[in-house]
Order: C-alpha cells, then sequence, then structure tokens
C-alpha cells in the first residue's frame, strides 16, 4: 500500500491542489452569500485556507516512507559532495571499477569452467571415473592419479557392478574427412563414444538417432555429425542423414546430428562414431590400454561411495589378476566440471584469489581516502551530534558516498568485464570449451554483492571513526584543529599497513610466477627449434594397408623435402619434442631380475622417428649409433633409448645390446616377439616445456607408420617453405589433408601461453596495487604534514633543524610501510606454498625474487613518503604559526 | 517517529473521529466536511485546512473512507469522501473511546457522573 501511495505521490498531489480549488471556489461562494464584496471573500477564503504549501507538503511526507526519503536526501548530499571534489571522486570510482571489473571477469571464468554444471540431464548424478594407481605414480598422498581407463577394465565394471544407473565410455580419435567431389581434405578430429553415451547424458540429437547398441562393434561405419561441421562442411542440409561421408577412404552413413549446444568435452569435436568401431580386438582386450573417458550416472538411491566401492573391488580384483601389467588398484571419482578443467583449476583459482587481493586493497584505498575527508568534516558531524542527530543517521550519511562511489565503479567494473570476459577466455588457450563463458543472472548478483561489500569496507570504517564516542573532542579542541587526529591517523595507518601487506603478498606471486615465466621461456627443449618448420598428418589406413607403402610416402617425402632448395634436414616421427605426451609403453628390461611385487612397472614415451630424424633435430648421440634405413618394414626389433631411461633404469650399467620387453608393442603376427634391442642412446629432449623431462624409447618409423609430425629445418624463415612442403605432399597424395603447420617456436609458444597469461595477470594485479597503495602512502602523509603544520612551525621556532624535520617526518610515513612488509612476508611464506605446483624451477621462497619485492616496496614508499616529508621540512615556520 | 500534526484546536484524535461522523450523512468533499463540522459545533470549532487534508488523505489510506469524483454544489468537479463499511465500524469503535474519555474526564473533573 505504501509503495503504491509512494509511486502515486505525484498525482495525489495534483488531486489535492484540486481539492484546495474547490474549497477557494466553495468559501467564496459561500462569503458572497454571507454578504462580503468578491474581493473580500475570495481574501477570507484564503485566509482560512490558510498555508497551502504545508499541507501540500505534509501531505507528501505522509505518503513518502520515511527510511526511503531520507536515503534519497542522503544521497542527493553525498552526490553533492562528491562533484564538488570531482578529482577524488573519479580516481575512486576508477580504483573501483578496475576492482570490481576483474573480479567480475574471474567470476565469470570460474563460475563457467567449474561452477555451472554441464547442460546435461541431472547433471549432479553424472561423475567422470579415472582408475587410480595408488602407488609412486599418484603424485602424492590424498591426491589422486586420474589416470585414464582401460576399455577392458570399462567393460568388467559394466557388466559387474550396479551402483550406477549406467556408464558409458569415451575416447578421442581423428580422421580425414575427404570430399564426394572435389572439397579439400580435412583432418578432423573425432571422438568415439559407447551407443549408451548420448543417452545417458540425456543428449537428443536434433537430427537423426545416436547409435544403436548393434551399431556399437568393430568394424561398423556410422557417424554422428557435430553441429559445426554439420553447416560448415554439409551446409546444415537435413538430407545427409542416411547419407554416406568418407573418413579416411572408408564410406560412414551419418545416423545423426548433434544438437548445437552440444560442445561436449571440447568444441573442436567435429563427429563420433561408437566406442568400438575403429578399436582392434587387442585395444579391447588390453587392460594396460588407458585411453578412455568413463562417464556415469549415479542411481538415486545409491550413494557415489559405495557405487565407487563397487567399482573399485572389480577394479582391485582385475589387479590381482594381470600382475604383470600396469592395472591400477583403485578408482577415482570427478565432477564433469573438474575433469574438463583439469589443470586450468589451479592457475584459475590464484587468479581469483590475486584479483581479491586488489579489491580489498582498492576498498581499504578509498575507506583510507574517506577517512580523510570525513576529518575535514569532523566539526559539523560534533555540532550535530551535540544538536540530537542519531548516530545511526550520521553513519548513513557518510555511507552513503561511499555506497555512491561504489554503485558507479560495479556499474562501470560490469561494462569492463564484459570486455575482459571475452579477450581473457579468448587468450586462455586451455579453458575448457564445453560450454561457452559469458556473463549471467548469478555474475551480475555476484558483481552487485561485491559492490555492495566494498561500499560497506570502504565507508564503514570512516563513518565509524567520526561519529564515535570521541568526536566531542573536536568540540573541545576548539580552534586549533592540530591534535585532534591522533586516533583517526592510527585508523589511517592500520589500512595502510594492511594494504601494504596485501601488496606485499602479490608483488611475491608475481615475482615467484614470472620467473617461473622466464625459466620456462629459457628452458632447453634439447633440440634445434630456430627456422624448424612443423606439420601433421596422418595417412588412411585403407589407402596405406602396408607398411612398405607407408614407407614409400614417407621417404618418398623426406627425399623430395630434402631436396627443397634451403632446407637444411627433415626429421619425421609419430610426434615431435615439445609437442605432447603422445602416450607411454610399460617396459621391463629382460636383463634385469624381475620386479618385486608392488613394484612400479619402468616406463616411457613412445616415440618413432626415421633414420635422420636426431640429426635433423640436433638431438646429439651419447652412445651407440642412430637407425639404419635397413630398420624397416617386419620388425627390426632395435630400438633406441633416450639419456634418461638409461640414468632411471641403467644406472652404471651399458644399456647398448640390452633388450627391453614392451609387451604392449607386440606385433599382429608375432604376438610372443615383444624384445627390443637397444642400439643407441640420444640425448633428452623435454615432451612439454614446464614438465619434467622423461624417459623415451624410439623405435624405427620405417617398421611401418601411418603419418605423424614432419619437422624441417630450413635456411630462413620457415613459414615461408610451408608452401613448398605441402606441394610435395600434395604431389604424393592429393587427397591427403596436412594440419598444424606451424613453426617449432610457435609449438613451444603454446605451452607457454598459460603460464605467461597468469604471469603478466597477476604482475599487473600487483602493479596496481602497488600503485594503490603508494597513492594512499602519499595521501596520509600528505594528511599528515597538513595537520601538524602548527606544530612543525612550533619545532621550528624553536630551534628544529629542517633534516631533522624531513627524517621525523620521513620515519613516520615509513613505519606502516615497513611494518605492512613484514606482515606481507609472513603472510606470502604461507600464500605462495598454494600455488609451489605451478612453479616451474623456481622455490616459493626465490631470494631473487624476495628481495627484488622488498626492494621495489621500500622504493616505492622511500618515493612517496618523501614529497610530503619534503614539504613539511621547507615550511616557512612564521607562515606555519599563523594557519589554523 | 511520525511528524507531529500542525498544532489544532481540537483534542489529538477526534478529527478523524468527527470527519466520519459527518460522512454518516452523506457522502460529501473536503469545504462540506469542515462546513459540516463548524455548524453543527455552532462554530466552537474551527477546522484547520492543515489538518482536514491530511486527515482525510490518512484515513483514505486506512481504508475508512473511498473517494470519487463528483460535482460540487458549484457545479464543480470535486473529490467526494463516502464512509466505508469498514470505516463504519472504526467510527463504532471510536465513539465508543470517546464516551468513556469524556466520562474519565468529567470524573476528573469533578462533574457530576461524568458529563452525560
Amino acid at each position: 500500500m505504501s509503495w503504491l501511495r509512494f509511486l502515486r505521490r505525484r498525482r495525489s498531489d495534483a488531486e489535492l491542489q484540486h481539492e484546495f480549488e474547490v474549497f477557494l471556489t466553495e468559501e467564496t461562494a459561500d462569503n458572497i452569500a454571507r454578504g462580503m464584496s468578491p474581493d473580500e471573500a475570495r481574501r477570507q477564503a484564503r485566509v482560512k485556507l490558510g498555508n497551502a504549501q504545508k499541507v501540500r507538503e505534509s501531505v507528501w511526507a505522509q505518503n513518502s516512507p520515511l527510511p526511503l526519503s531520507h536515503a534519497g536526501r542522503e544521497l542527493k548530499y553525498a552526490f553533492r559532495t562528491l562533484s564538488r571534489t570531482l578529482g577524488f571522486s573519479i580516481i575512486a570510482v576508477v580504483v573501483i571499477a578496475l576492482c570490481i571489473g576483474a573480479a567480475t571477469s574471474l567470476f565469470t571464468i570460474v563460475r563457467s569452467v567449474l561452477l555451472r554444471p554441464l547442460p546435461f540431464r541431472d547433471p549432479d548424478r553424472l561423475v567422470i571415473v579415472h582408475e587410480h594407481f595408488r602407488g609412486a605414480w599418484a603424485s602424492s598422498p590424498g591426491e589422486f592419479s586420474y589416470n585414464p581407463v582401460a576399455p577392458a577394465d570399462f567393460y568388467e565394471w559394466r557388466a559387474k557392478t550396479h551402483g550406477f544407473e549406467d556408464m558409458a565410455i569415451m575416447r578421442y580419435s581423428s580422421y580425414n574427412l575427404t570430399g564426394e567431389r572435389s572439397e579439400l581434405p580435412e583432418a578432423v578430429r573425432a571422438a568415439a563414444g559407447s551407443w549408451n553415451l548420448f543417452p545417458l547424458l540425456g543428449v537428443q540429437p536434433a537430427l537423426g538417432r545416436t547409435f544403436s547398441e548393434s551399431e556399437d562393434r568393430p568394424g561398423t561405419a556410422v557417424v554422428i555429425l557435430s553441429w559445426s561441421v554439420f553447416q560448415r562442411r554439409f551446409a546444415g542440409d537435413a538430407k545427409i542423414v542416411g547419407r554416406q561421408i568418407h573418413l579416411d577412404g572408408k564410406p560412414f552413413t551419418v545416423v545423426g546430428v548433434l544438437p548445437p549446444w552440444f560442445t561436449y568435452p571440447d568444441a573442436k569435436i567435429q563427429l563420433w562414431v561408437p566406442y568400438k568401431a575403429d578399436a582392434t580386438p587387442e585395444m579391447l582386450q588390453h587392460h594396460d590400454w588407458h585411453q578412455s573417458q568413463v562417464v556415469a550416472r549415479l542411481r538415486p538411491d545409491v550413494s557415489l561411495a559405495s557405487a565407487l566401492a563397487q567399482v573399485g573391488a572389480v577394479q582391485y580384483q582385475l589387479h590381482l589378476q594381470y600382475p604383470h601389467d600396469p592395472v591400477a588398484e583403485d578408482v577415482a571419482p570427478r565432477s564433469l566440471n573438474e575433469d574438463l578443467a583439469g589443470n586450468v583449476k589451479k592457475p584459475l583459482n590464484l587468479m581469483l584469489s590475486a584479483v581479491g587481493c586488489m579489491l580489498l586493497i582498492g576498498c581499504l584505498n578509498v575507506s583510507n581516502l574517506l577517512v580523510a575527508r570525513s576529518a575535514a568534516r569532523q566539526k559539523e558531524v560534533a555540532i550535530r551530534s551535540a544538536l540530537g542527530a542519531q548516530r545511526g543517521t550520521l553513519i548513513r550519511e557518510q555511507l552513503a558516498e561511499s555506497v555512491l562511489i561504489c554503485a558507479a565503479g560495479g556499474l562501470g567494473g560490469i561494462l569492463l568485464s564484459v570486455v575482459a570476459t571475452r579477450s581473457l577466455a579468448h587468450a586462455w588457450k586451455d579453458l575448457p570449451t564445453a560450454q561457452g563463458i559469458h556473463l549471467d543472472g548469478a555474475v551480475i548478483a555476484f558483481a552487485c554483492a561485491l559492490m555492495l561489500a566494498a561500499a560497506l569496507v570502504a565507508g564503514l570504517l570512516p563513518a565509524l571513526s567520526t561519529t564515535g564516542k570521541t568526536m566531542m573532542k573536536a568540540l573541545q579542541t576548539s580552534a586549533r584543529t592540530g591534535a585532534s587526529s591522533v586516533s583517526r591517523t592510527a585508523l589511517r595507518k592500520s589500512l595502510l599497513t594492511a594494504e601494504i601487506g596485501i601488496t606485499v603478498v602479490l608483488l611475491v606471486a608475481a615475482g615467484l610466477l614470472l620467473k617461473s615465466f622466464l625459466r620456462l621461456r629459457s628452458a632447453d627443449v634439447g633440440c634445434i627449434t630456430e627456422n624448424m618448420l612443423t606439420l601433421s598428418y596422418s595417412l588412411p589406413d585403407k589407402k596405406y594397408d602396408t607398411p612398405e607403402k607407408m614407407n614409400a610416402f614417407n621417404e618418398g617425402l623426406l627425399e623430395r623435402v630434402r631436396n627443397i632448395p634451403g632446407v637444411r634436414g627433415a626429421a619425421l616421427g609419430n610426434t615431435l619434442p615439445a609437442a605432447g605426451y603422445w602416450g607411454d609403453y610399460v617396459f621391463t628390461v629382460k636383463e634385469h631380475p624381475p620386479l618385486k611385487p608392488g613394484e612400479d612397472f619402468p616406463n616411457g614415451l613412445m616415440r618413432w622417428a626415421d633414420p635422420g630424424y636426431f640429426s635433423a633435430l640436433g638431438i646429439p648421440l651419447v652412445s651407440g649409433r642412430f637407425f639404419t634405413s635397413d630398420e624397416r618394414d617386419a620388425r627390426s626389433y632395435k630400438v633406441i633409448a633416450s639419456h634418461q631411461l638409461v640414468r632411471q633404469y641403467f644406472p652404471g650399467d651399458n644399456p647398448i645390446g640390452k633388450h627391453l620387453t614392451v609387451p604392449a608393442h607386440a606385433h599382429k603376427g608375432a604376438p610372443g616377439m615383444v624384445d627390443f634391442e637397444i642400439v643407441g642412446v640420444v640425448g633428452d629432449t623435454l615432451y612439454q616445456v614446464g614438465k619434467e623431462t622423461k624417459p623415451a624409447i624410439y623405435f624405427p618409423l620405417l617398421e611401418g607408420f601411418g603419418g605423424g609430425m614432419l619437422a624441417v629445418h630450413t635456411a630462413g624463415d620457415p613459414l615461408r617453405f610451408s608452401v613448398a612442403v605441402q606441394k610435395q605432399i600434395a604431389s604424393l597424395d592429393p587427397e591427403l589433408p596436412v594440419s598444424d603447420v606451424r613453426t617449432m617456436e610457435q609449438v613451444i609458444g603454446e605451452s607457454l601461453v598459460n603460464a605467461s597469461l597468469s604471469a603478466s595477470l597477476v604482475l599487473a594485479f600487483a602493479i596496481l596495487s602497488l600503485l594503490l597503495a603508494s597513492v594512499g602512502l602519499y595521501g596520509v602523509l600528505s594528511y599528515l604534514t597538513t595537520q601538524r603544520t602548527t606544530e612543525l612551525g612550533i619545532r621550528m621556532a624553536l630551534g628544529a633543524q629542517r633534516d631533522q624535520l624531513l627524517q621525523l617526518m620521513l620515519f613516520d610515513g615509513l613505519r606502516p610501510a615497513l611494518f605492512g612488509l613484514g606482515l606481507g612476508l609472513v603472510a606470502s611464506v604461507a600464500a605462495t606454498r598454494i600455488f609451489q605446483s605451478m612453479l616451474f624451477g623456481t622455490k616459493p621462497l626465490d631470494p631473487v625474487v624476495l628481495v627484488g619485492v622488498i626492494a621495489t616496496l621500500l622504493a616505492v614508499a622511500v618515493l612517496a613518503c618523501l614529497a610530503p616529508a619534503w614539504r613539511a621540512s621547507r615550511l616557512d615556520p612564521m607562515q606555519a604559526l599563523r594557519t589554523e | 517517529m511520525r511528524k507531529g500534526q500542525p498544532p489544532s484546536e481540537m483534542l489529538k484524535g477526534t478529527l478523524d473521529m468527527m470527519i466520519l461522523r459527518t460522512l454518516v450523512g452523506g457522502d460529501a468533499h473536503g469545504h462540506t466536511i469542515a462546513k459540516v463540522i463548524e455548524h453543527t459545533s455552532e462554530d466552537l470549532l474551527e477546522v484547520e485546512q492543515g489538518s482536514l487534508y491530511p486527515a482525510l488523505h490518512r484515513l483514505e489510506d486506512r481504508r475508512w473512507v473511498s473517494s470519487y469524483w463528483g460535482a460540487s454544489e458549484n457545479n464543480r468537479k470535486a473529490k467526494f469522501y463516502r464512509l466505508t463499511a469498514e470505516g463504519r465500524k472504526q467510527l463504532v469503535r471510536e465513539t465508543s473511546r470517546w464516551r468513556q474519555m469524556r466520562r474519565a474526564i468529567g470524573l476528573v473533573m469533578g462533574e457530576e457522573g461524568g458529563a452525560q
């Protein structure tokens, strides 16, 4: 009711005025009837009506809920006060806008990546189940190793446990998509999913249907298209369903198209095939073929723990059953979001904390500035309170200013974060793409809550400090304001100390991340990285069905590329240094005693290399020899080991001539022949910058390998050669698509993008915080100097030297800085431990970083204090004494 | 926290009651209400406009009276007030409260058995 009244008060005021008019006419008419002259009658009527304005005001006030009208008035006053000091207001608003904008942006990303459930049916009951090795493969106790699942394990789980409604399995794959007519061939990322995956997730296809159970077996040729490839490659033509497309040269029937929103597990997946369709029977039978993801839907009446316990028990049985294979002992669950976020989670949380720190500093800073302003109004506040103003009213009035600042800043911040979020999400390559990153209601609510919190933090401290019981002192101190503000100065100093403390933590974090990034950048990959062009291709099975055919292509390509003028060398392998993990093999050394039970299996990265691979990439030979072109076709059973493998598994032993037993690399025709002779040892390379060196086993590429990555060492800018190299591929096989044409430096750069992003962002936050803190320091000291002008004048008049005064003031300003520095360093020790795992080759208490931070902070603090201190020491004593 | 009403010659709280009583005789606009109260009280009471209009507003807000636009005696558009059923009940309550009060004051002032 009262709200309605409030909203209609303008109308009711108009009605009231009309009522007055009626009253006047009626009264005038009555008066004339009493025999008055018309003029007199009108005058008397007016006298009788009295002060109409007063009545209007009283009804107006009746219609306005009191707190609301007060709030309106307070905001009006605050607005007027703020617009009088425009410079201050703008600075404060910008500070808050930056802080809230940054916090909102990061929250948007955190929410999209970690908090918002994926758009599936009942997402709360979905869980990813990983295998978990209890042994040394788990990074640390309490953490899970989150190993991919072997399909053989999965089929056992699904058959023998009942805690989950259903479980589905999927893995990444890739195909060459060739056109019927003369469309360009294209290498597409694909995924293979068991037939029940889409029903389990609750995904309805946009067109057609999903896989049937009978289609999920080896050799079927059906495919579901993602919406993006459906639009891009097939022009959104619904008639494609039921027709055939060519994958790796084989015809596949399109049975369905997925809806546009389905971009799980990432947006790059272009098509789906049944899980077993392209799997060999060996893949499905081996319990050590850890390649897949398992997503499970919990039954409503079963707890996650008991469902997992069942699966874990089955897995432990399998572990006992296959003591000589790397079969995990246990399983571990992870939410879909966390599973996708993977290694983004830590940096994301780190940045969110950094932004939180910055926000706090921003609030403290505005708070600090407001304390200074409220000091000027101290006497006014004291007088009003003596006249009976309530403390609540006074506090509200002062809060109004900070509310206005934070509201304006918050609005600016939200606008800012719209832009910032988009560019951040674009720059951050590791972010999962399963759902879009955008502002939504929850984020706006978050920003508003931040705004409110910021307003309270920034406004409450100064408001409480000026309206306390001590404020009467302001009246007692009469004209001389000199000593009245000791307690408030103490408050400002403690605010500053907190500000500087947080800044130090941020600076330390930024310094560590920066150093770690520089370390990463200068990390030695172990091969030539300059002037190196890389590209990948994959030979389709159907056309290249024998090792001879593959070798003919690979060797032909290598020869042609090496003959391009300006090419210094070419290397062909399944992958290249710094280009990723690409799988590992578990092995034993034939000549060594058998492993003790419970001992972890040795393992090494699996690599294939052509005879010229090492020399073209500049990987040094440690001992033995490289591959020759005789090691080809039917297995040669020769391998080359990396130096790390030798260090780790042949300590003090000559590895040349020894044999590695690699059960997983069995040849189709000869399952028992799994011993490989080590013929050489080569230098180590990093599989990814920032990761530790892992042992690697190189097999001869010429035993028949259907594709891989080609590296071309060129005399000049490598990208100038990309067309020439691709032309050679096209002349060998015009249908073969080429992908990922990049320089080696770009490949390495990609793994650095995230490190550089987190380092530069945290650094930006830290610098901004440093700037804020120094402005705060300067402000406090300037204020202090003005406050103490009279005192300083007296000191001078009594004979104090100017440099003594300079020292006095300087020390006064530096004290909170030093105190904050100490606190900050202590806090850093705790804080840096949290993100220790994000650092590469840098200790959390890196002396260089710590010294750098201390020096920077001290330098900035001295600079900020010097100006006001200098001004204080240059005071003219006569002037100072006259100053009120 | 309610602001004090403009000073009135009348006893506090009686204006509302008298307005309600006046409206028992039929719908009226502000001027008529004031005139009726003054006439009936033999001009002993003077209704201040500064109290009348806020009071009418208040009564309407509490739904004891409703209002509509009609034509005044001089054929001008005027806001007429009408007693609602709720207002009638309120009038009964206030009247009985007033009688008690009058008796109490009368007793204190030594009048025989209070005023009749």
